[in-house]
C-alpha cells in the first residue's frame, strides 16, 4: 500500500480556488521533489496535507497510510507521523525549545501507545541529532526560534523531523535564504533520515538543493496542478530553461525525461 | 460615550457609617489619642466623600455600587473560626518562612508563627498600638492619605488592627514573611479592612508576601490599605497573591515611600474575585532608587479587574519598570491605569512602562491608559500597550509537531506571562501560577 494517495485534490483560501486537481501517490522510501514558481500553490498542498485551517478543501481526497488524512485535526496528523517542516518556522518566546520538542515527541509516543521517554533518554537521543545537524546546545535552552537566524531556524526544523521520527515529512523550502554550507548541513541531515520505512517530500523553489538530496521522482507545480513529472534529470531541465515556460501555457517545449 | 450615572456622588448607606465612625461603634476609646483622631477624621472624611461614582475620572470603567449596596457587616470574632486545615488551601506547603494570619480582620494567632528571626518584628498593628509604638505613630496613616480616597478613609475609618512588619536596619531576612487575610462569610456578606504596615530600615532586605483568600462561593468584601515604607539602601520584594473567591468583591490600596538608593518590586498576582480594584503608589524620594512593580492578573466569567498604578520620580536618576499583563478570558474586563510622574528635580530618570493584555474570547475587554507628566527635560520614558489573541501560527506550529490544541493554547498562554513569572523569586509562587496560567497541565520544564 502506498504511505500517502492524493486523488484530484481542490482546495482554496479566502475564496480563491488554489489547487486545482492535484494527484500524487508516494511510496514508504521515496523522495519527491515539488518545484514550481512563487505562487503555484506549493506551501497550500503542504498546508493542506499539515491541516492548516486557512485552507478549504473543496474536493478530491488525502489518503494517508489508507486513511482519511483530511478529517484529521493537525496534532492527530503529526501524531500518525507527517511532518512538516515550515517554509517560516515559528517564534514562540516563553517556550523552551527542548521543553517544546519532548512534549512534541511524547504526545506522538503516546498516540502510539509507547511509554513516554525519560529524561535522560531523551537528552541522549537530542545529542545524538544535534551533532549531525551542527546544532548549538545553547539553542535548545532557548525560546523556539526565538532570535535563531533564518539558517539556524532550517537546520531546527530538520533537528526536528530527526527527534520525532515521521513517516513522510514535508519539507517546505527549507533550502531557502541558506548558504552553501548551512545547505549542505541541512541535506545532510535529511538524507541521514532517508531509510525504506519513510517518504520525504521536498518542496523547493530552487534546483540547487537536489543536488545534495537527490530525488526519486520530481513534480513540476503551476497554477495548482502538476504539469509535469519525471525523475531527477527533469529539475536540471527545469533549472536550464527556468520557470519562464510555464507562464506561456506550454509544456511541450520541455523534452520529456 | 459618556457613561450615564444615577446620582453624582453615591449616598453612603447607613451600615457602613454605623459600622465605621467611632461615635456609633463606641471603639474609639481603643488605642491611644492620635488613632481616634485619625479614625474620627477618616470616618468624616468618608461620610463626606461617600463611595465613587463612574463619573469620578478614576473609577471611569469600574462600578462599585454593587459594593455600596450590599449589606455588609463585620464578622464576630466568633464567626471567624478558621482550622489549620482550613487554612491550609492558602498556605504553601513547601515554602519556608512565618505568617501572620488574620480571619475577617481578626487575628489567629493560633495559626500565626510564634517567633520571627533576628531584627524583625512582626506583630498585630493592635499591639503595637497598644504598646503606643512610636514607629506606629510615626508612619500609620501617613503615606495612605484619604484625600478623595474613599476606599481609603473607609479603612482607616476601621482601623482597629492588621499586621506590623519592622526590618532592624542591617537584617538581612531571608526565608519570606506571609500576611494571610482570610474571609468567610458562612452567615452573610462580610467586609474586613485589613490594613498593614511595613518599615524597613536601611541596608535591610526583606521578602513580603499578602494573600488575601476565602471559600469559594462566598460573598464578601475586603478592603485592604497597606503602607510600606522602605528606608535608604534596603531591598524589597513584595508579593500580592490575590486569591478572593469568585463572588468577592476586593478594593485595595498599597501606598510605597522609597528613600535614597532602596530597591523595591512589587509583583501583584490577580486571581480570585469578581470586582477587584488595586491602587499601588510609589513614591520614589531620592536618588538612586529601583522600583519595579509587575502584575499579571488571569479573568474569567464576569470579573472585573481594575489595576491603577502611579510612580513618581520626585528625584534624580531613579529608574523605574513597569510590566502589566492581562489575560482576559469569557466576559471578563479589565482596566490599566499607569500614572508616571516626573518632577522638576527629577532628571536622569528611566522610567519604562508595558500593558499587554491577552484577550481569549471575544467578549473579554480592556481599557487601557498609560498616563505621563514630565515636568524634567533630561529623561527617559517609555510606555507601551499591546492588546491581542493567541497567535494562530504559533498555535498551529505547536498541533504541527502533535501538540493537542488544549494544551497549545495553555503552552501560549503561559508563554505571554513568562516573563513576569520567570522574575518571581519565591519558588511557591511561581510554581503556584504556572500550575494556574498551564491550567493544571503538568508541562515541568516549560520556560524558556
Ligand atoms: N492565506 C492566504 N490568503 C490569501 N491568499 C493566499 C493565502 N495563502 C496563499 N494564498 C495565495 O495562494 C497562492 C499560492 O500560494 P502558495 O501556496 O504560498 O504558493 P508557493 O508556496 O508555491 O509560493 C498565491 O497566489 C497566494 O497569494
Ligand atoms: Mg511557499
Amino acid at each position: 500500500m502506498s504511505l500517502l494517495e492524493i486523488t484530484d485534490l481542490h482546495a482554496r483560501v479566502a475564496e480563491k480556488e488554489i489547487l486545482k486537481g492535484i494527484s500524487l501517490t508516494v511510496n514508504p522510501g521515496e523522495v519527491h521533489a515539488i518545484m514550481g514558481p512563487n505562487g503555484s500553490g506549493k506551501s497550500t498542498l503542504a498546508g493542506v496535507l499539515s491541516g492548516r485551517d486557512a485552507y478549504e478543501v473543496t474536493s478530491g481526497e488525502v489518503l494517508f497510510d489508507g486513511q482519511d488524512l483530511l478529517e484529521l485535526e493537525p496534532e492527530e496528523r503529526a501524531q500518525l507521523g507527517v511532518f512538516l517542516a515550515f517554509q517560516y518556522p515559528v517564534e514562540i518566546p516563553g517556550v523552551n525549545n527542548t521543553y517544546f520538542l519532548r512534549a512534541a515527541l511524547n504526545s506522538i509516543r503516546k498516540y502510539r501507545g509507547e511509554e513516554e521517554m525519560s529524561a535522560p533518554a531523551f537528552l541522549k537521543l537530542v545529542r545524538e541529532k544535534m551533532n549531525v545537524l551542527h546544532i548549538d546546545q545553547s539553542l535548545l535552552n532557548r525560546p523556539v526560534n526565538e532570535g535563531f537566524s533564518g539558517g539556524e531556524k532550517k537546520r531546527n526544523e530538520i533537528f526536528q523531523m530527526a527527534v520525532l521520527d515521521p513517516k513522510l515529512a514535508i519539507l517546505d523550502e527549507t533550502d531557502s535564504g541558506l548558504d552553501i554550507d548551512a545547505l549542505k548541513t541541512v541535506a545532510e541531515g535529511v538524507n541521514a533520515l532517508r531509510s525504506p520505512e519513510r517518504a520525504i517530500i521536498v518542496v523547493t523553489h530552487y534546483q540547487r538543493l537536489l543536488n545534495y538530496i537527490v530525488p526519486d521522482f520530481v513534480h513540476v507545480l503551476s497554477g495548482g496542478r502538476i504539469v509535469k513529472s519525471g525523475g531527477k534529470e527533469l529539475a536540471l531541465e527545469l533549472e536550464a530553461q527556468g520557470y519562464g515556460w510555464l507562464e506561456s501555457g506550454s509544456t511541450s517545449e520541455l523534452v520529456a525525461a | 460615550m459618556e457613561i450615564s450615572l444615577k446620582t453624582e456622588t453615591m449616598t453612603v448607606p447607613n451600615s457602613y457609617l454605623r459600622d465605621f465612625t467611632g461615635t456609633d461603634t463606641g471603639s474609639d476609646n481603643l488605642g491611644p489619642a492620635w488613632l481616634s483622631s485619625l479614625r474620627q477624621r477618616a470616618a468624616a472624611r468618608f461620610a463626606e466623600v461617600g463611595f465613587p461614582t463612574r463619573r469620578d475620572e478614576e473609577w471611569r470603567f469600574t462600578n462599585v455600587s454593587p459594593i455600596a449596596e450590599t449589606p455588609f457587616t463585620l464578622a464576630t470574632k466568633a464567626q471567624s473560626a478558621l482550622s489549620p486545615e482550613g487554612l491550609s488551601r492558602f498556605t504553601y506547603e513547601d515554602m519556608a518562612g512565618t505568617q501572620l494570619v488574620f480571619v475577617n480582620g481578626h487575628f489567629a494567632s493560633e495559626l500565626s508563627s510564634e517567633t520571627f528571626p533576628d531584627g524583625v518584628t512582626v506583630k498585630t498593628l493592635a499591639s503595637a498600638m497598644a504598646e503606643d509604638s512610636p514607629l506606629v505613630e510615626t508612619h500609620l496613616g501617613k503615606s495612605a492619605k484619604f484625600g478623595t480616597e474613599a476606599f481609603v478613609a473607609l479603612n482607616t475609618a476601621a482601623l482597629e488592627d492588621g499586621a506590623f512588619v519592622h526590618i532592624a536596619a542591617g537584617a538581612i531576612v531571608t526565608a519570606p514573611i506571609h500576611l494571610i487575610f482570610v474571609s468567610t462569610a458562612d452567615s452573610g456578606p462580610t467586609v474586613s479592612h485589613p490594613r498593614t504596615l511595613i518599615v524597613v530600615e536601611e541596608n535591610s532586605q526583606v521578602t513580603l508576601i499578602e494573600s488575601y483568600a476565602g471559600p469559594a462561593g462566598q460573598v464578601y468584601f475586603t478592603n485592604a490599605v497597606t503602607e510600606v515604607v522602605v528606608s535608604e539602601n534596603a531591598v524589597v520584594d513584595h508579593y500580592k497573591v490575590q486569591r478572593e473567591s469568585e463572588k468577592a468583591y476586593h478594593i485595595a490600596t498599597m501606598q510605597i515611600a522609597l528613600a535614597r538608593s532602596a530597591n523595591f518590586s512589587s509583583h501583584s498576582i490577580g486571581l480570585g474575585g469578581q470586582l477587584i480594584r488595586n491602587d499601588i503608589n510609589a513614591y520614589l524620594g531620592g536618588e538612586g532608587i529601583e522600583c519595579t512593580l509587575n502584575g499579571v492578573y488571569l479573568g474569567k466569567d464576569k470579573q472585573v479587574f481594575d489595576n491603577h498604578t502611579s510612580i513618581d520620580h520626585a528625584m534624580p536618576h531613579c529608574n523605574s519598570h513597569e510590566i502589566y499583563k492581562g489575560i482576559l478570558n469569557d466576559y471578563s474586563r479589565g482596566v490599566f491605569n499607569g500614572k508616571i510622574f516626573v518632577r522638576e528635580d527629577a532628571q536622569k530618570t528611566d522610567a519604562k512602562q508595558t500593558n499587554q493584555t491577552l484577550l481569549l474570547s471575544p467578549y473579554a475587554q480592556i481599557d487601557t491608559k498609560p498616563q505621563l507628566e514630565i515636568f524634567a527635560d533630561d529623561v527617559k520614558c517609555t510606555h507601551g500597550a499591546t492588546i491581542g489573541q493567541l497567535n494562530a501560527e504559533a498555535l498551529f506550529y505547536l498541533q504541527a509537531r502533535g501538540i493537542k490544541k488544549d494544551d497549545a493554547r495553555a503552552l501560549l498562554t503561559y508563554a505571554f506571562a513568562s516573563d513576569i513569572v520567570s522574575r518571581i523569586k519565591v519558588d511557591a509562587i511561581r510554581s503556584q501560577l504556572d500550575r494556574v496560567l498551564l491550567a493544571e497541565r503538568a508541562l515541568e520544564g516549560i520556560a524558556g
